[in-house]
């Protein structure tokens, strides 16, 4: 299963992960995992999701999310998991 | 699975610390264009490297996408060129004539650079090679991303003193016919020696002959990240300073290797090498030079600046190899002046010499990189910096190289500005003693006794 990392980081805020989770199930992305933390009054969040089932191509995805981070004033990237899989585990 | 931490380390190393794919360079042989009609020649190689590279820059940016990774640079490397053209070149003007196909479609692939407007001439010149490196100042002059290398030395062969008389002169030629650009040419022109096959970083790549037709070799970098984590260790000893230097070039590796391997698979052409090279930029935070400060020196230059980079570049080696299945080029840290914040720092505050970045290019990966001096040195001190620097890369058997700029009509105290990638250089003063009479002397001098492991 191909899977992808999706961060948000930002000044916390109402409803970031509403926004995000509704884009996600309108493009028939699956959340695996979630985590939240907040550091300095920072909002980090991480989300596994499964990419496999959507139409959707990657570009285009990262460049959406990336508006819809704008419009939250968040930042939202997007990134295969191999590059933390590969920099993190031997 | 990976944890929220290690997503954010990766990420700040991006965002903050400046990691990025330096160079995906496809490499390419023009072995099989090789025709005895210049006009063929030329249509063959624009047809090769054309049909091998039109998609390597959407690859790039494909790539840079799916894991949220700078990929800065999309390169060409080519046999050299003295071997192709060779047949069909019967004059310095037939190789300017290849120099401005390399140009045209390394335009219309839109690659920044191609490098292998090369000579390989370690032991001796022919008639091809003598003409590719007589053309070579018109040949930088008339075009913008052709990189010219000449190999002059290597511990097997010894030194070609007459490639590196004429090299003296062929650069002072370049500065003039580029002086209306600040001698730009000469920032594209590298002189080797022992000169690797499967190099990614310009100027010097060039696609060795004992490589397969097509290959990806990959360069990464991440000074900066490297400085970030030395932050952390401060005042800690060299076992800790040197464990940190090594699991951070691990990691920096790790994502060259995978975008080699990705790389590779999206454009069916065989993986090479990563060059794990610690590569800097003039952006603030991308500094080999505040990695030797973070080590403990005020600036570099400072006693202790050669030891500091020989545990740098070892350091890097060892926590790089483990990450990559093949590790080639250059690897190690690179020291150029005008594209490193630090050392043109170093250079303003009086605390690097000429000199003591020669004694330093003994430990670090290459040599005396992107140093300007003043545009009135003679073509003999020039040759004579060439032969100290060749002298060191063969008695050590490493890779050393000189990049040398000298700016007509500027002088010491003056400061050149090149732009982008290439950044800004103070001109450095030169010793003004003559070596006019060991140039003269012409030959070549034999390769070390340490050369013969038969």
């Amino acid at each position: 299963m191909k899977k992808t990392i999706i961060t948000v980081v930002g000044k916390d805020t109402v409803g970031i992960i509403a926004r995000v989770c509704t884009y996600l199930a309108d493009n028939g992305i699956n959340i695996l995992d979630i985590s939240q933390t907040i550091v300095q009054d920072y909002f980090n969040m991480m989300m596994i999701v499964d990419t496999n089932r959507t139409s959707k191509d990657f570009k285009d995805m990262v460049r959406e999310l990336d508006e819809l981070g704008e419009s939250i004033g968040v930042i939202i990237k997007c990134q295969k998991e191999e590059i933390f899989d590969q920099m993190h585990r031997i | 699975m990976i944890n929220i931490f290690e997503v954010a380390e990766t990420n700040e190393m991006i965002e903050k610390e400046n990691l990025d794919v330096r160079t995906i360079t496809l490499g390419i042989s023009l072995l099989d264009c090789i025709d005895a009609d210049l006009k063929l020649l030329n249509e063959k190689i624009y047809q090769k490297i054309y049909g091998a590279a039109k998609d390597l820059v959407a690859t790039g940016e494909y790539i840079s996408a799916e894991y949220g990774i700078p990929v800065v640079n999309k390169r060409i490397s080519v046999t050299p060129i003295a071997l192709v053209g060779g047949a069909a070149c019967k004059s310095p003007e037939d190789f300017v004539s290849v120099a401005r196909t390399l140009d045209k479609v390394a335009h219309e692939v839109g690659v920044n650079f191609i490098g292998g407007y090369s000579a390989l001439v370690s032991k001796g010149m022919t008639a091809a090679d003598e003409m590719l490196i007589r053309s070579i100042p018109k040949a930088l002059s008339v075009t913008e991303r052709v990189c010219s290398s000449v190999n002059v030395g290597s511990t097997k062969t010894g030194i070609n003193m007459d490639a590196v008389k004429l090299m003296g002169e062929v650069i002072l030629q370049t500065a003039r016919a580029t002086a209306d650009r600040d001698s730009l040419g000469c920032a594209k022109l590298v002189v080797f020696c022992n000169a690797p096959d499967d190099n990614p970083f310009m100027a010097g790549a060039f696609h060795g002959v004992t490589e397969a037709d097509k290959i990806i070799n990959v360069g990464v970098s991440g000074p900066g990240v490297v400085k970030t984590a030395l932050e952390k260790v401060r005042g800690e000893n060299f076992e800790v300073l040197c464990e940190t230097i090594k699991k951070t070039a691990f990691k920096v590796t790790r994502v060259g290797q995978l975008v080699a391997k990705e790389a590779s698979k999206i454009m069916g052409v065989p993986f090479g090498i990563v060059d794990l090279s610690l590569a800097p930029t003039p952006a603030v935070g991308d500094s080999v030079a505040e990695i030797l400060c973070e080590i403990g020196l005020e600036h570099a230059g400072a006693p202790g600046t050669t030891a500091a980079l020989a545990l740098l570049n070892d350091q890097v080696k060892k926590g790089g190899v483990m990450a990559s299945s093949y590790v080639g080029g250059l690897s190690g840290a690179f020291i150029p002046v005008s594209e490193d914040q630090g050392m043109i720092d170093a250079v303003t505050a009086g605390a690097l010499t000429l000199e003591k970045l020669e004694a330093m290019t003994c430990v670090c990966s290459v040599g005396l990189d992107m140093i300007a001096i003043p545009g009135d040195t003679k073509e003999s001190t020039v040759s004579g910096i060439i032969a100290d620097e060749m002298a060191i890369g063969m008695v050590n058997q490493k890779t050393t190289a000189v990049r040398l700029i000298p700016v007509i009509g500027k002088g010491v105290g003056e400061t050149v500005e090149f732009g982008g990638l290439l950044g800004y250089a103070p001109i450095m003063p030169v010793n003004g003693f003559s070596c006019d009479a060991f140039i003269a002397r012409g030959g070549r001098i034999p390769a070390p006794i340490h050369s013969f492991k038969n």
